[in-house]
C-alpha cells in the first residue's frame, strides 16, 4: 500500500459521493452525497499524515474536518425540516426558487 | 507495513467504495443509510491501520450516531413507501456520473503524476496522547475556533427547524407559565 | 505492559465471551426468581410456574421462526445479532483483575462507540420486522437515546479526566487510594442509568415496553428472541463491568485476588440493576428526553467541573 494506492481510493469515494450530490433528488440523499465526499477528505488527510509527515499537528486537522460533516449533518436537516415544513416536499428541484 | 495490513486496506477500501455506492442503488432508505454507515465504519477501520486510533474509534462513533438519526429523516421526509420498493429519485444522471468520472480519471491522473516527497519523520509514539496534548496546547486555536462554530450551527439550526417561536410557547404577553408545549417535557410540567 | 494490566492472546476471546455469559445467565436467573416474589407491600406472589433460564432457553429455542409480511430480514437479522456482538466488544476492553483481552489506549472511547452501534442495532431490530409496534419501539429507542448518551458521554468523561488515560486498566489503577464513586457519584449514577438504557431495562425499557406490546421484541420469536433477549443481558453485563472498573476499582480490595474482587463488584452492580428493574417505574421517552438533557447534562457537566478543578488542584 501507498499512498498513491490510498489516495485512488480516496478519489472513488470522492467521485462517489459527487455523483450522489449531483444526481440526487431528495435532500437527505444529497446529505449522504455530501458525506460521502467528506469521508473521502477524511482518508486523505489521514493518509496524508501517515505517509508524508506523521507528526501529530496534522491530525487537529481531522477533527476540523469532523466538525465540519456535523455542521453539515446538522444544518441539512434544519433545512430540510423548514422545507418539509413550508413546501411539504424535500425535493431539491422544488426549492429552486427562493420565495417562502 | 506488512502484508496483513496491506491486505486489510484493501478489503477496507473496497468495502468503504462498494458501500458508498450502494447507497445510492439499495431500494430501500433504512439499507441506504446503513450502507453509508458501513462505507464510514471501513474509512473509520483504516484510520485505525494509520495509528490514529483515537480518530478513528471518534469516526465511527460519530458517524454510526448520525446514521442513526439519519434514518429516521429519511423515512420522516422521503414522500414514498421507504421499504424494499423500487426507488429512483435522480435528476440529471448523465450529467453527474460523466461529471464525476472524469473527476476521477483526472484525480487519478494527478496523483499518479504528481512527484509525492518521501516521509518526513518517525510517527510519534502514543499518538492519542500526542493529539491531546496538541489541542490543549498550541493547536487550541483551532479547538477555539471550532467551538463558536458548533455553538452557531446549533443556534442556526434551531432557528430553521422550530417551527414554534416563544411567543406561542409563553403567549403574547411573555407570561404563561408553565409554557404551552404539544409535547409535554418531564421537568415541572 | 501498561496499567498493571496484561493483554491476553485472542485465543482468550471464548473465555471472555463464557465469562460474559455465565454474569448474563446469573442476572437472567435473578429475574426470574424476583418475577414470583411479590413486589412491593400489596403485592402477591404471581400465580403460575418459576421462571427458570434453562426453561425460558429451551422454549425459544424449539419455538418457530415467524417472519412478517415484507419484512427487511437482512436489516433484521444485522440488528438482532449485532446486540450480543456489542456486548462482547465491551468486553474486550474491560479488564477482570490482572487480565484483559485488549489493552487499547483508547478503551473508554472504544466502549462509547459500540454502545453508539446498539443505537443503529436497536433501531434495525425494530425496522426490520414490518410491524408498527416493533417500529415504535425503535424510534422511542432513539428517543431515549439521544437523552441519555451526552450524559453517559460526559459520565465516562469524568473517570478518563482523573485518572489522565483513556486506558480502561490506566482508569483501574488510578483508584488505588480512592474509589471514583467517591467523588463522582453523579456520574456514577448517571453512568448505570446509561447501561440501563442501552440495555433496553429497568426503566429505560420502554422502546420493549408492554404497551407497544413488546416495541422491538413484539416480532421476534424462537431464536431470534433469545438472541435479543440474550444481547441485553450480555450489555447488561458488561455495563455492569464498566461501572465497576470504571467507578468501582475494579479489582481492588483486601484479602481475596484482583480478578475476584472486579468479579464481585461487577455482579453486585448487575443484580442491584436487576433488582432495581421491578422497584423503579418505566419512564416515559417524551417525558425523558426534557429530564436528560435540562437535569442529566447540567448535572454530569458539573460533575465534569468538579472532577478538572479538583484534578488540577492536585
Amino acid at each position: 500500500m501507498s499512498l498513491q494506492a490510498v489516495l485512488i481510493v480516496v478519489a472513488a469515494l470522492f467521485c462517489v459521493g459527487l455523483y450522489g450530490a449531483l444526481s440526487q433528488q431528495v435532500v437527505v440523499m444529497v446529505m449522504m452525497g455530501l458525506e460521502l465526499m467528506l469521508n473521502a477528505v477524511l482518508l486523505a488527510v489521514a493518509a496524508v499524515l501517515w505517509f508524508l509527515a506523521p507528526q501529530i499537528d496534522g491530525a487537529v486537522l481531522l477533527l476540523v474536518v469532523l466538525a465540519a460533516m456535523t455542521v453539515e449533518m446538522a444544518m441539512g436537516f434544519a433545512v430540510a425540516t423548514l422545507l418539509h415544513r413550508s413546501r411539504q416536499s424535500d425535493m431539491t428541484d422544488m426549492a429552486a426558487d427562493l420565495a417562502g | 507495513m506488512g502484508v496483513l495490513s496491506t491486505v486489510a486496506f484493501w478489503v477496507l477500501a473496497a468495502a468503504a467504495v462498494a458501500f458508498g455506492a450502494l447507497v445510492f442503488r439499495v431500494d430501500s432508505m433504512a439499507r441506504a443509510t446503513y450502507c453509508l454507515a458501513a462505507s464510514f465504519v471501513a474509512v473509520a477501520v483504516v484510520l485505525l491501520l494509520f495509528r490514529q486510533d483515537y480518530l478513528g474509534v471518534v469516526t465511527a462513533l460519530m458517524m454510526v450516531m448520525e446514521m442513526a438519526i439519519m434514518a429516521v429523516y429519511m423515512v420522516m421526509f422521503m414522500g414514498m413507501n421507504p421499504a424494499l420498493m423500487p426507488m429512483s429519485m435522480v435528476h440529471g444522471r448523465r450529467t453527474a456520473l460523466a461529471l464525476s468520472a472524469g473527476l476521477f480519471i483526472v484525480l487519478t491522473a494527478g496523483i499518479l503524476l504528481v512527484p509525492w516527497p518521501s516521509r518526513r519523520d518517525a510517527p510519534v509514539a502514543d499518538v492519542t496522547h500526542a493529539l491531546g496534548e496538541s489541542i490543549m496546547g498550541h493547536k487550541m486555536l483551532v479547538m477555539l475556533t471550532v467551538s463558536p462554530v458548533l455553538f452557531a450551527t446549533i443556534v442556526a439550526a434551531l432557528v430553521l427547524a422550530l417551527p414554534r417561536g416563544r411567543y406561542d410557547r409563553f403567549g403574547d404577553d411573555l407570561r404563561r407559565r408553565p409554557p404551552a408545549d404539544p409535547q409535554p417535557g418531564g421537568v415541572g410540567r | 505492559m501498561t496499567g498493571g494490566v496484561a493483554p491476553l492472546s485472542a485465543a482468550w476471546a471464548p473465555v471472555v465471551a463464557l465469562v460474559l455469559l455465565a454474569g448474563a445467565v446469573v442476572a437472567a436467573a435473578l429475574d426470574g426468581a424476583l418475577h414470583s416474589v411479590p413486589a412491593g407491600r400489596a403485592g402477591r406472589a404471581r400465580p403460575g410456574r418459576r421462571r427458570t433460564v434453562t426453561g425460558a432457553v429451551a422454549r425459544l429455542l424449539r419455538q418457530r421462526r415467524r417472519v412478517p409480511v415484507a419484512a427487511d430480514v437482512m436489516l433484521w437479522r444485522i440488528g438482532v445479532a449485532a446486540l450480543p456482538v456489542a456486548a462482547l466488544l465491551m468486553a474486550a476492553v474491560l479488564p477482570l483483575g490482572r487480565w484483559t483481552l485488549v489493552d487499547w489506549s483508547v478503551g473508554i472511547v472504544w466502549f462509547n462507540a459500540v454502545d453508539v452501534a446498539v443505537w443503529a442495532a436497536v433501531w434495525l431490530a425494530g425496522w426490520g420486522p414490518n410491524s408498527a409496534h416493533a417500529l415504535i419501539g425503535g424510534y422511542r429507542f432513539l428517543a431515549q437515546a439521544l437523552a441519555y448518551e451526552l450524559p453517559l458521554m460526559f459520565a465516562l468523561t469524568a473517570p478518563a479526566v482523573a485518572a489522565g488515560t483513556l486506558r480502561v486498566g490506566g482508569v483501574v489503577q488510578a483508584q488505588q487510594g480512592l474509589w471514583f464513586v467517591v467523588w463522582m457519584p453523579v456520574a456514577f449514577v448517571v453512568f448505570c442509568l446509561g447501561v440501563a438504557g442501552f440495555s433496553v431495562w429497568g426503566p429505560l425499557s420502554a422502546p420493549a415496553g408492554a404497551d407497544i406490546a413488546g416495541g422491538v421484541l413484539a416480532e421476534a420469536s424462537g431464536v431470534d428472541r433469545l438472541i435479543v433477549l440474550a444481547g441485553r443481558y450480555l450489555l447488561l453485563t458488561a455495563g455492569s463491568g464498566f461501572a465497576a472498573a470504571l467507578f468501582l476499582g475494579g479489582g481492588a480490595g483486601p484479602l481475596l485476588p484482583d480478578w475476584l474482587w472486579m468479579a464481585v463488584k461487577a455482579l453486585a452492580v448487575l443484580c442491584a440493576l436487576v433488582v432495581l428493574r421491578r422497584r423503579l417505574p418505566v419512564l416515559r421517552p417524551d417525558r425523558f428526553l426534557e429530564a436528560g438533557w435540562l437535569v442529566l447534562v447540567p448535572a454530569t457537566l458539573l460533575q465534569l467541573l468538579v472532577v478538572s478543578v479538583v484534578v488540577v488542584a492536585r
